[in-house]
């Protein structure tokens, strides 16, 4: 019990605070708790998830992604340009997920291969996918896509947005994916020790594009529901997600070092950053808060990740 | 010192150059290593050692060379290559994953799976039990992330790993250098069992003494360079020390007469 909690108590904290959280934000606002509220959140926080869980998968294997929110960007300018083209729906949402996953696969491997830092290196991939983006659009959205096209980003099963839905089915198959199968136990060594990976004769490079290439398929999911649901591609979209992903994989309790990861910790820490963006927006707080509220999250998140390695150190000594 | 041989060697390596840049780690290498014996590689610090064993793991490729693993030549290998000749390695740094348990890196690379694609956790940590015991290791809960664990703990698990991978040529670097008195003579113990089951082993040392205590033959080399081998027991640990000092004052003067 005592080591379960030692475990899991990143993940019991956030799941307490967000408690706390909600119990403030039911008293200052009356629709916070509504049915209808619940829905919003979900639905405004489905497609970060999406691209949170992706992030996951990446830090979990020791680095980060810079240009995950231009792919987001270049992947909905790929289907909109490929849907006026009049090609039909599931061929252009096919051709915009390869996209997302080439433009994975080649974060990988040129992290792999040239060895440069992969912070340096995945900015700078994400300025020059916001430049073709620019470039293709010549800085104005594409929009106005078919209604068969507009249902993936607003369509519902039932009570749930099929958004919701998507991010719930990619959680799921997250959890398997991550802790019960060899492509996700090779993922977490290549952040635990890449050397141990390579000593026993297991092809990192493989594994290296593999994630990169799950989190472009991530991205490029993202940009179906954002496109889909604006009905407009935006040169501009995903800006800073990439930001609010790191956010809460890292406040979720994956190791920013790599070989430990949390799935449901990313998937708390997305929840809470929405109802702390939700409760802004029902307290008429300003957006711009809501941006700084991030950023210090992530250095709140980043220092706590730092104290339990030292303590852990210090006990160890 | 009389040169040993008496036949084929399971493992070879001839005439062998590696380098870094500008440092010359491997010069005209040769080692030999015999079947069902154990091999120690001597020499001081820089000397190649651990070069030596990681071109033999794959890990490095020769820039000149032949290697030969039980008859087969090979310009360079790597690490599957290695593996599949039946190659294990202990290396000094332990390549351990420190967030997976015990079960997590005894199995990396060969991790049983369930249903074609699942992990067997299940399966794994009882293999991983009945293994540590079965070479008296003991580590109190074997399901704590390695980083909890202690230096000489690491290096057994690193150990019963190279073990359980049934490779019949097994070398360590260093096996033993966190452990405590017990514990080494356990894991000494445990390679006289390993040779008398038939595997080759190659150890590296700095513990001249441990050397004699468990090797058959003893290969010196210096500064990249084949020195000697012989048979432990026409040698003793202070002639081996001398040897290695003598060849250390010849550097010395080469190295003040540039």
């Amino acid at each position: 019990m005592k080591r379960w909690l030692s475990k899991y108590s990143q993940q019991i904290f956030l799941f307490a605070a967000m408690m706390v959280i909600c119990i403030v934000l039911t008293r200052k606002s009356e629709y916070f708790l509504t049915w209808r509220n619940i829905r919003n959140i979900l639905e405004a926080n489905s497609y970060r998830l999406i691209l949170a869980i992706g992030m996951t998968f990446v830090i979990a294997s020791g680095v980060m992604d810079l240009s995950a929110g231009a792919i987001v960007s270049m992947c909905g300018v790929i289907m909109a340009v490929v849907l006026h083209m009049e090609i039909p729906v599931p061929a252009a949402v096919l051709i915009g997920i390869l996209s997302g996953m080439m433009f994975g696969i080649v974060n990988g491997l040129l992290i792999h291969y040239t060895g440069i830092n992969f912070f340096i290196l995945t900015l700078a991939v994400s300025g020059m996918l916001r430049g073709v983006s620019l470039i293709i659009t010549d800085g104005k959205p594409i929009t106005k896509f078919g209604q068969d096209f507009i249902y993936l980003g607003i369509g519902r099963i039932g009570e749930l947005q099929l958004s919701v839905l998507a991010a719930l089915f990619l959680v799921l198959i997250s959890v398997p994916l991550m802790f019960h199968m060899k492509w996700g136990s090779y993922v977490l060594s290549l952040g635990g020790n890449r050397e141990a990976l390579v000593k026993s004769g297991i092809r990192t490079g493989f594994y290296r594009a593999s994630v990169h290439a799950f989190l472009g398929v991530m991205a490029a999911v993202t940009a179906v529901i954002i496109t889909a649901r604006l009905n407009s591609a935006e040169p501009n979209a995903g800006m800073n997600m990439e930001l609010d992903a790191i956010t809460a994989v890292v406040m979720g309790g994956t190791s920013i070092k790599g070989g430990k990861a949390s799935i449901a910790g990313t998937v708390l820490a997305v929840l809470i950053l929405g109802v702390i963006r939700n409760g802004l927006t029902l307290m008429s707080v300003s957006s711009d808060y809501q941006q700084w509220i991030t950023g210090f999250l992530l250095l709140v998140s980043v220092l706590i990740s730092e104290i339990k390695v030292h303590k852990f150190r210090t006990l160890m000594k | 010192m009389l040169s040993a041989k008496t036949k084929e060697p399971i493992v070879e390596m001839k005439n062998v150059k590696k380098a870094f840049g500008y440092i010359q780690a491997l010069e005209d290498m040769n080692f030999s290593a015999y079947a069902g014996e154990v091999t120690a590689i001597v020499g001081d610090n820089g000397s190649g050692k651990s070069t030596l064993i990681k071109i033999l793991t794959g890990c490095l490729k020769p820039d000149e060379g032949e290697v030969w693993i039980k008859g087969r030549y090979f310009s360079s290998l790597t690490v599957k290559q290695s593996i599949k000749e039946g190659i294990t390695a202990v290396y000094q740094d332990l390549a351990l994953d420190n967030c997976k348990d015990c079960a997590g890196n005894i199995f990396l690379g060969r991790e049983l799976v369930k249903h074609g694609i699942f992990l067997d956790h299940e399966r794994m940590r009882r293999s991983t039990e009945e293994l540590l015991l079965r070479l008296h290791i003991s580590i109190p809960d074997i399901t704590q992330p390695v980083e909890r664990m202690s230096g000489g703990q690491r290096q057994a698990l690193a150990i019963a790993r190279a073990v359980y991978a049934g490779g019949d040529i097994l070398i360590f670097d260093e096996p033993t250098s966190a452990m405590g008195v017990k514990e080494t003579s356990r894991i000494l113990k445990l390679f006289l069992e390993l040779k008398a089951e038939g595997k080759s082993i190659i150890l590296i040392s700095h513990n001249l003494f441990q050397v004699f205590d468990i090797s058959d033959r003893i290969c010196v080399i210096h500064n990249g360079r084949f020195v000697d081998s012989f048979l432990t027991k026409d040698s003793s640990p202070q002639k081996l020390h001398e040897l290695i000092v003598e060849k250390e004052e010849e550097l010395s003067d080469e190295t003040m007469a540039k």
